[in-house]
């Protein structure tokens, strides 16, 4: 019966395998974010001389799973004028990419289970850098698309300031990218990380984890960088008009796209899964790195006030693509040499 | 080879799922309260007046222009990163000259304020 329910499944391995995978990641990925919210809430609260949220469950913890329940159950109020099609679509389209993103960032070396060789990623694809480039790039509709939909001035603002400073910031994240694909010579992630196994690529590339990290917290619009959302003068910018769980789902988005920025920068400046010798598993070597890159997301958001719009412009274009295009320069000279 | 993009491809279904299943979700559980005021888009209080859809300043669109010009010169440099190894003295000064004209007109859009933002 069990053989040939076996043999039976035999040729669909790799789908099943691949469905398995997919769905696993996918769970984690949306408990995550109810952690890093509670990690946030709770962190800010410490750096502010406070206790943050510790009423609901242990430390707190059942907050922010109480609060999505809540905002399950809430009216979803479509304002009168809006685009409804496009008022849907976005906050789906920042979900959808966000998730999507994650399925080509690998965290580990392959595992063996029952004669089977599992990967630790939903994807191995040999352009992975560029996958996940190109997918988190259309992130930008969703936020564009819920400005433009919700027929609020506020909002259109910051679908506008968004789009231009996501675009802005994206050169610099790919120029930065560039010099780690130079001493690696693949666009795979997985090639990336087994380069780093004597050493991470943040001791010979600090400048450029330093502009593509920038980068990332300007993608991802965190502080100080959350001009599209910048709540004194455009009361939350592009999600004004959004309720109940559209209004959840972009900030969804925005905590995913903090886990797969972690993530990237983790693989390609912080050696990914290699532990240099403190004796502990790959899953937890990567962890522990993604896990420290958040807290300092958070840092970084109590820590520094949210910076002028034209500065925030200028800092992109002026400062860190002349110093991407640089780095570049030098790091090709010195492997040319 | 096109194996390996089966994770990514079920991975995209099983997006589409939860971000369309949580848009309906969201639209058939909670109450339905309409009233006139609360169509209204938000506006602090006041009732909107001038469409939202005004003209918007010239420097988005300057900046989308330049996005497109510098990406798309950028992308030339993927490939280029990932045979440099191999490509040797040869692809370093091809590659010296092209980040040369890039920078050239980085510098010529910035002499000519087209990053200034006032």
């Amino acid at each position: 019966m069990i053989d040939d329910a076996i043999e039976f499944l035999e040729p669909y391995t790799y789908l099943i395998i691949g469905s398995v995978k997919a769905l696993v990641i996918a769970g984690a990925l949306l408990g995550i974010v109810p952690l890093l919210v509670w990690l946030e809430r709770r962190l800010m609260g410490r750096f502010q001389v406070r206790l943050g949220p510790n009423r609901v469950g242990p430390f707190g913890l059942g907050q922010p799973i109480s609060d999505s329940i809540k905002l399950l159950f809430k009216e979803s109020i479509i304002q009168g004028s809006a685009d409804k099609f496009l008022f849907h679509l976005a906050p789906a389209i920042v979900v959808f990419t966000a998730i999507v993103t994650f399925a080509v960032i690998p965290f580990g070396d392959p595992i063996t289970v029952m004669d089977q060789e599992i990967g630790l990623w939903a994807a191995n694809v040999d352009i992975g850098l560029l996958f996940v480039f190109a997918i988190s790039g259309m992130g930008i509709y969703g936020m564009v698309l819920a400005g433009f939909s919700s027929n609020n001035k506020y909002s259109l603002m910051g679908g506008l300031r968004s789009s231009a400073q996501m675009i802005s910031y994206e050169l610099t994240l790919g120029l930065a990218a560039l010099s780690v694909i130079v001493l690696t010579g693949s666009l795979s992630l997985i090639d990336m990380v087994n380069s780093q196994d004597s050493y991470p690529n943040i001791l010979i590339q600090p400048l450029a984890f330093l502009l593509f990290f920038i980068a990332g917290v300007a993608e991802t619009n965190r502080a100080p960088f959350d001009l599209p959302e910048a709540e004194q003068e455009l009361v939350a910018g592009f999600h004004t008009e959004y309720t109940g769980m559209k209004f959840a789902m972009f900030f969804m988005g925005e905590y995913i796209n903090m886990v797969t920025m972690s993530a990237l920068v983790t693989l390609l400046f912080l050696g990914g899964w290699n532990s240099y010798g403190i004796p502990v598993w790959p899953i937890i070597a990567f962890a522990g790195k993604v896990g420290f890159l958040l807290c300092v997301f958070i840092w970084l958001r109590s820590t520094y006030p949210r910076i002028r719009y034209d500065r925030l412009m200028t800092f992109g274009w002026k400062v860190l693509v002349p110093l991407s295009l640089l780095n570049l320069l030098v790091t090709s000279v010195f492997v040319v040499l | 080879m096109l194996e390996s993009y089966l994770g990514a491809g079920i991975m995209m279904l099983m997006a589409i799922g939860i971000a369309g299943g949580m848009v309906v979700m969201t639209s058939m559980l909670g109450p339905k309260r309409e009233f006139a005021d609360k169509m209204e888009p938000f506006e602090c209080g006041e009732s909107p007046i001038v469409s939202p859809h005004q003209r918007f300043s010239v420097k988005f669109y300057l900046v989308a222009v330049l996005f497109v010009l510098f990406d798309i010169e950028a992308v030339f440099f993927f490939p280029w990163a990932i045979l440099f190894k191999q490509l040797g003295m040869f692809g370093f000064i091809e590659m010296l000259l092209f980040i040369l004209i890039l920078g050239v007109g980085l510098l010529y859009v910035w002499k000519r304020g087209g990053l200034d933002w006032e």
